[in-house]
């Protein structure tokens, strides 16, 4: 009889968010953000992925890892989570909802791929973000980045993040990290989706492709040659058909 | 020493055992795969989806126009790629429940009912079962267009295609697609993406299948497409008659001949 079986990595063919995400809490609320790759090994199943998953009315997740593990996690905790306002008779405390993702993360550990950022508003204790990376741990903290792309932006995440910030403030921080985030990362890219959660309501932010913040890019380094290229006419280009 | 004891779950103590057979050269017998292209396309009023025709048994071609269209209820249709028995039952089953369910609710089937029970189904089995799912229909809350992977992920878009031809059919709708397509301009992108799979893609091949969904009607299209029909032979490539020298020939009668005689006395009954 075997002991174990390795269920840790990802299974063949499978569906993988190869993900950056991110939420970041402020006075009235929080602001979670995600770009939207979603790949089959070096294809891109689908470029304009939607990671930041409803799962009550205040309360979102940003999804990394497997999205076959994810989704059937986030719809899981969506289900418990309709249960529960309506045998409270109130909306659910972001803690609740963050512990449901904890207890399923943790206690199928072996078979799932799965790190989620949960974050949200709630009446008891305002705008929080858990992080629940993937052993099934659970930290709240006051800003979490997750998924592939978020190793090469925990230094600029570090350096940049201050306490106090206001909704704009908090969004271009979001935007920023992303964008550094997908631009290093080759499993991450396309568009960047923010939610803005406050007690008011959920806004939904979209930053096109072509309109992502630059940063620096190498074009002032690497300038066009000084001598002008010219072609020589004896070399024809080729025809073809 | 092993426990009498086996743990709740799913057991795979054989994936060892296969892991240790494939090792020794005697791999798991190959299921029928429909190296497939298959996709699905939104358009001003509906959904087309598009199949090629052929099923593959490793390097033969094990059906030349099979379908993959297949039926989950008058509104619903889903295309399969994968392994070939996987699709055809997962299918099945989803649309026996789906009848069920909207007789039990007293309500039209919805698209995502149908995306639900397929995705749960397939995460279940964790990858096992080995459908990938382009599921598209019309209800009462529009028109939807979903693919399904083996390991139960879903994403909803425009436009999809998947199978061994879907990155040939995912280029034409890339250049070819907008928002608002007509009927007729819809159905040919789909026949050119699934054409781009059947020309560049080993795993597909012979025809196209179309259906179009709209809020009052489904039409199936089967062959709508039939580029690569067996032409008579130029030539004949028999032996003529006579090529064969022989030295000697014996003709004998196959047919046996018998008499029978009758040995009643007259009086016996009659049974003419």
């Amino acid at each position: 009889m075997v002991d174990r079986i390795d269920f840790q990595q990802l299974k063949a063919g499978e569906v993988n968010l190869g993900t950056s995400i991110m939420a970041v809490q402020f006075a009235n609320g929080v602001v979670i953000g995600a770009d939207s790759r979603t790949t089959t090994g070096s294809y891109i199943a689908n470029r304009v992925t939607d990671k930041l998953t409803h799962v009550h009315d205040r309360v979102y997740c940003c999804r990394s890892g497997s999205a076959a593990d994810t989704q059937a996690v986030a719809d899981i905790v969506h289900y418990y989570l309709q249960l529960f306002s309506q045998s409270s008779g109130a909306p659910p405390p972001v803690h609740t909802a963050a512990s449901m993702f904890q207890k399923l993360c943790y206690e199928n550990k072996d078979a799932l791929s799965a790190g989620i950022i949960v974050a949200g508003w709630d009446k008891e204790v305002g705008p929080s973000v858990y992080n629940i990376p993937l052993g099934g741990g659970l930290f709240r903290q006051p800003w979490a980045i997750g998924g592939s792309g978020s190793t090469y932006v925990y230094g600029y995440c570090d350096a940049t993040y201050k306490e106090g910030w206001g909704r704009d403030e908090t969004v271009e921080f979001v935007k920023n990290t992303l964008a550094l985030a997908m631009s290093r990362d080759g499993s991450s890219g396309g568009v960047i989706r923010m939610c803005v959660i406050t007690e008011e309501g959920v806004e939904r932010l979209f930053v096109p492709g072509n309109e992502l913040p630059k940063f620096w890019t190498g074009t002032e380094v690497l300038a066009a040659p000084k001598t002008k290229v010219v072609l020589d006419p004896q070399v024809a280009p080729m025809v073809v058909e | 020493m092993t426990s009498v004891f086996s743990p709740p779950g799913f057991d795979f103590s054989n994936t060892l055992r296969n892991n240790f057979f494939a090792e020794k050269g005697l791999p798991l017998p190959k299921a029928t795969s429909t190296g497939t292209t298959i996709v699905g396309c939104l358009f001003e009023d509906g959904i087309v989806l598009g199949a090629d025709t052929r099923a593959t048994e490793g390097p033969i071609v094990a059906d030349k126009n099979c379908e993959k269209i297949h039926y989950i209820t008058d509104n619903i249709r889903c295309c399969g790629a994968g392994t070939a028995a996987d699709t055809e039952f997962t299918t099945a089953l989803i649309s026996s429940n789906m009848e069920l369910h909207s007789l039990s609710t007293g309500r039209k089937p919805r698209v995502v009912t149908a995306m639900t029970m397929l995705k749960q189904m397939l995460f279940r089995y964790q990858g096992q079962v080995g459908a990938a799912l382009v599921l598209g229909g019309v209800d009462a809350t529009g028109p939807h267009l979903f693919t399904i992977h083996p390991h139960g992920s879903t994403d909803k878009l425009p436009y999809v295609t998947m199978g061994s031809g879907s990155l040939a059919a995912m280029a034409v709708f890339e250049s070819g697609w907008k928002a608002n397509m007509s009927r007729e301009a819809a159905l040919q992108l789909v026949k050119d993406a699934i054409s781009a799979g059947i020309f560049n893609d080993l795993g597909s091949g012979s025809n196209v299948d179309a259906c179009i969904i709209t809020a009052s009607h489904t039409e199936m299209l089967r062959n709508v497409e039939m580029p690569n029909i067996r032409v008579q032979k130029e030539r004949q490539y028999g032996f003529r008659r006579g090529t064969t020298a022989w030295k000697t020939e014996n003709i004998r009668s196959l047919v046996v001949s018998e008499e029978v005689t009758l040995l009643g006395t007259g009086d016996e009954m009659d049974t003419t």
